[in-house]
């Protein structure tokens, strides 16, 4: 059965109860990914990333509360789902790539067995694995993979040990990839060697990605769609030249405006966007983003604004804007 | 320092939160405010012999009965807990603060040092401890000072060894990097900023190492080659105890018992403080 | 009343502060015993080797460099953890290499550092009136009045006093960086060297560190050495810079020249290795294949040349010595780009 989504949640909202109180973490998030496509969440510290991602994986700390939403991945809910369940999905159809590549790799154990353990669940022959291990090791770009095969990970560099945490991951042929933060920790040069051999690994393997990242030019250059996330809300989401084109929410403009790599005269006065993210357990009434916003009304600090459409496929959550738009 | 006395009444409210934990301070607190108020609480002499009632058992007047001698375990018991306690806590504190510098100088200062005391550690680890404890007995006679040579010689390699590792780990660490940038001496470093930051797991192994000096001072009294009798100590009452279990169990019991109730207090306390300090422990996000 | 206060030199006058010419820092990679057993004649690798650049009074200068190019390396040299074996770095006349913990002392009151992990940089368990109050302790201020200047150093960075009383972990990454440049600043320095100062922080905070630094430059007349691989920051905040690439500055000069016309491949490469924040943004990209070689296995000649997509003939042979473009900008290359500008 040919779903058009993926992956769709629909009003997740999830809290940690803590010493401190009870942090609302993710608040009403809604996120779609079709089939077959890139898409990018951006958004910075404290905006929920990690807890979204742990969510999907099933993977929350044990203070965690899920208190309502759905999950419906390949047709069937996440959340009503079994740890047992949710094993047999984790690492077959769903596989992840984290910021340090160590977090996937066994330090003691060299890369082709790594390779090879991790389809277990195949039934093919030791020989046929290795084969095709070699194979996605070479499409990741690591050069001489037959030679290299028993080398254990402290024998490669940053680099290359995130390309093998990527191959890991896509050797599985998994229907979902989540890649959280993947470049972050490498230099630029690294950065659009791996982004380009994602690029070109999604299309043959027509797998959907769900790009985490806080770098706008990443995620201008690579995803399909976009979704802003600020103090565990989703702010904006559209396709990649909504957000870029007409990011119409203000969270989102200033956000773009502040990426040194968007101005062009040289300044020596950076914009940014003075104040903090408000903290998880002690949520304004209104608007999360109004103590930072410069256009804000009172309106705003009234009532929890809801998500609304402003033109097709693109959504934000700010209710001056959002009548505007639709003027 | 008000951030210390905060940090010390969060330390033991997490683990008055773990049962285990809570029954560790429980206990541990007890057996402190026995050892130390042992003169208010005891109800006789220790040392009083009184022949025509020896072996009773436990009454009123003598709460856990009396020995061979007439003498009351229950007074004794308590002053011999003060005993051990002395014993442990001097013998660990010591050893303590001369394993932590030494640590903290092998780890933090030139490599020459630290392989000179990584050669003296070594050696004095590999000699057995027991032959070690008859040699020193030998040669100093049986006393509480013995023991606690023994003891503090014993872990000072111990301790500094663990205090070494853990001061190289944070040799590197971006802080310490900011100090020296800034100017910090070597002293300051280590004293202020490395010390703070590797005694946390020392406390801890240390609280645990007191039931263990406790049971060496009791086995030791109990070979003879610790404390001199009269002068009751745990081991000493187990010992007499043992001679005459015949005559009655009371002695063997009630020597027994206060060794068990410390050792349990103090592994609970120190492997509670232990779930509370390591993070990654820690189950919650 | 804080001397340094005065108004900056005008530009026609800099004198040069720091002066690093052919600073070379090797690091030892076998025992002398078992370089002798394995017939390694030569058991060092060269983190730095030969780089010579010059900061001006109220100048900053970014220093780009990739994972492994040897920039943190140089940066820990100039405040005295790593000695250099071979070159000199003169801080304003005087030379640093050679001096004595004691004399090292007393430039570190003139030199302050920033490092990379804005939080770790903190020694957990002091609170930021002891962290701030340190570097008064450490010099013998023992006349100050630590408030008051704990004061001042908060309300400098734009933090307000409740902070003192706070530890590093209760701090979000830009309040902690704000605090390490009110450090570096304790003991008025002349000279701050901040190794990636916007690494950890988001976006929209890693212009009011900038923002700040460059405030304080204009107040004090401070000269900044920014070490980073962030290109964007360092179009907007830096007067001058240099690449370096496998330790050795292989282009330096005017930000802006740079910029408009780079000279030597990496350059180009690095500067077009930026993912633009737009979707429709068509790059010339010149994608760099491999990765830095390990230092255990310098290539021959010219160390950029495996991965040179303008490799020519004589790139194997010998190193491209420094060349100049125009009196500030150099570059080491054989082929170089953009010259008939």
């Amino acid at each position: 059965m040919a779903t058009k989504n993926i992956l769709e949640i629909t009003n997740l909202n999830v809290a940690f109860v803590t010493e401190r109180g009870t942090l609302k973490a993710l608040r009403d998030v809604d996120l779609t990914i079709p089939n077959g496509a890139i898409v990018g969440v951006v958004g910075e510290s404290g905006c929920g990333k990690s807890t979204l991602i742990n969510s999907i994986i099933g993977l929350l700390a044990n203070n965690a509360q899920i208190t309502s939403g759905e999950m419906i991945f390949e047709g069937s809910d996440l959340l009503s789902k079994s740890e047992r369940e949710l094993r047999a999905i984790r690492g077959q159809r769903i596989s992840m790539v984290s910021q340090d590549p160590m977090t996937a790799l066994n330090p003691i154990l060299s890369i082709g067995t790594q390779m090879i353990d991790i389809q277990y669940r195949n039934a093919s022959s030791k020989d046929e694995k290795r084969a095709r291990s070699i194979n996605m090791l070479s499409r990741v770009g690591i050069p001489d993979p037959e030679m290299r095969f028993n080398d254990y990970p402290h024998q490669f560099s940053g680099g290359m040990r995130q390309r093998i945490a990527i191959a890991m991951a896509l050797q599985v042929e998994p229907t979902l990839l989540i890649a959280d933060e993947p470049t972050t920790a490498l230099d630029a040069t690294l950065e659009v060697q791996i982004i380009r051999r994602l690029n070109d690994l999604q299309q043959n393997m027509g797998c959907s990605i769900l790009f985490v990242s806080h770098h706008l030019g990443v995620i201008a250059e690579l995803c399909d769609y976009v979704v802003v996330m600020y103090g565990g809300e989703v702010v904006e989401q559209g396709s990649v030249r909504d957000i870029f084109h007409r990011a119409s929410h203000p969270y989102t403009q200033k956000l773009l405006e502040c990426d040194p790599a968007s101005i062009a005269q040289a300044t020596h006065s950076l914009p940014t966007i003075p104040g903090e993210v408000p903290n998880l357990d002690a949520l304004p009434s209104g608007c999360i983003f109004f103590d930072r916003c410069d256009h804000g009304f009172d309106s705003c600090q009234r009532s929890q604004p809801k998500i609304e459409q402003i033109e097709a496929g693109h959504w934000i959550r700010c209710p001056v804007r959002a009548q505007q738009k639709t003027f | 320092m008000s951030g210390a006395w905060h940090g010390l009444f969060r330390t033991v409210r997490r683990v008055m939160h773990a049962p285990l934990g809570a029954l560790g301070l429980f206990l541990v607190v007890f057996v402190l405010i026995s050892a130390i108020g042992a003169d208010w609480w005891s109800t006789h002499e220790p040392n009083q012999i009184n022949v025509r009632a020896a072996f009773a058992s436990p009454s009123l007047e003598h709460f856990l009965g009396t020995d061979q001698l007439g003498r009351d375990i229950f007074s004794r018991v308590l002053v011999g807990g003060q005993i051990a306690l002395k014993v442990s806590l001097i013998s660990i504190g010591v050893a303590l603060l001369i394993g932590l510098t030494l640590g903290l100088i092998a780890g933090f200062g030139p490599r020459w040092i630290d392989n000179i005391l990584m050669v003296l550690f070594d050696s004095v680890r590999s000699f057995p401890t027991v032959m070690f404890a008859l040699a020193v007995v030998t040669l100093f006679g049986p006393s509480l000072e013995t023991i606690m040579i023994i003891v503090i010689v014993t872990q000072i390699p111990i301790y500094g060894r663990m205090v070494r590792s853990q001061t190289l780990a944070l040799k590197n660490s971006e802080f310490i990097l900011t100090e020296q940038a800034i100017g910090a001496g070597f002293f300051r470093i280590i004293f202020l900023h490395m010390l703070p930051n590797v005694i946390g797991p020392l406390l801890i192994l240390a609280s645990m190492d007191i039931p263990f000096v406790i049971t060496i001072e009791a086995g030791l009294s109990f070979l003879g080659m610790g404390v001199r009798p009269p002068t009751p100590s745990w081991g000493t009452i187990l010992n007499d105890g043992y001679s005459y279990i015949y005559n009655s169990p009371w002695p063997v019991i009630a020597g027994g018992i206060p060794v068990v109730l410390t050792t349990l207090g103090f592994t609970f306390l120190g492997e509670s403080l232990r779930d509370v300090f390591d993070p990654k422990l820690r189950k919650d996000a | 009343m804080d001397p340094l206060s005065c108004a900056r030199p005008t530009e026609n006058i800099l004198n040069s502060l720091l002066k690093l010419t052919d600073v070379r820092v090797r690091f030892r990679t076998l025992s002398t015993a078992r370089a002798v057993l394995n017939g390694v004649s030569d058991p060092f690798v060269d983190a730095v080797n030969g780089v010579s650049l010059e900061i001006k009074e109220g100048e900053t200068y970014g220093l780009i460099g990739e994972s492994g190019s040897g920039k943190t390396t140089l940066a820990r040299s100039i405040i005295g953890l790593l000695k250099p074996q071979e070159g000199s770095i003169r801080y304003d006349g005087d030379e640093l290499i050679g001096l004595s913990t004691l004399e090292m002392r007393k430039i570190r009151r003139t030199i302050g550092a920033m490092f990379q992990d804005p939080v770790g940089s903190l020694s957990p368990r002091m609170s930021i009136y002891s962290l701030l109050a340190e570097p008064f302790k450490i010099h013998n201020q023992k006349d100050c009045d630590f408030e008051s200047e704990v004061r001042r150093l908060l309300e400098m960075v734009g933090l307000s006093y409740d902070f003192a009383s706070r530890y590093p972990h209760q701090l979000s990454g830009g309040q902690a960086r704000r605090i390490g440049v009110a450090r570096a600043l304790a003991l008025n320095p002349r000279l701050i060297i901040a190794d990636e100062p916007t690494a950890g922080l988001d976006v929209s905070v890693q212009g009011e560190i900038l923002n700040l630094l460059n405030k304080l430059q204009h107040q004090i007349g401070l000269s900044i050495l920014i070490i980073t691989h962030n290109l964007n920051i360092v179009r907007h905040i830096t007067d001058r810079m240099g690449i370096m690439y496998f330790g050795r500055i292989i282009e330096q000069g005017p930000t802006k020249a740079i910029f408009d016309s780079p000279v030597h491949p990496y350059t180009l490469a690095l500067l077009s290795a930026n993912p633009e924040p737009d979707p429709d943004a068509k790059i010339d990209r010149i994608e760099l294949q491999g990765e830095v070689p390990s230092l255990l296995n310098r290539p021959q000649g010219c160390e950029f040349h495996p991965r040179c997509p303008f490799v020519g003939n004589s790139c194997d042979a010998k190193f491209p010595f420094s060349k100049n473009v125009t009196k500030d900008h150099s570059y080491c290359c054989h082929y170089p780009r953009n010259l008939d500008c």
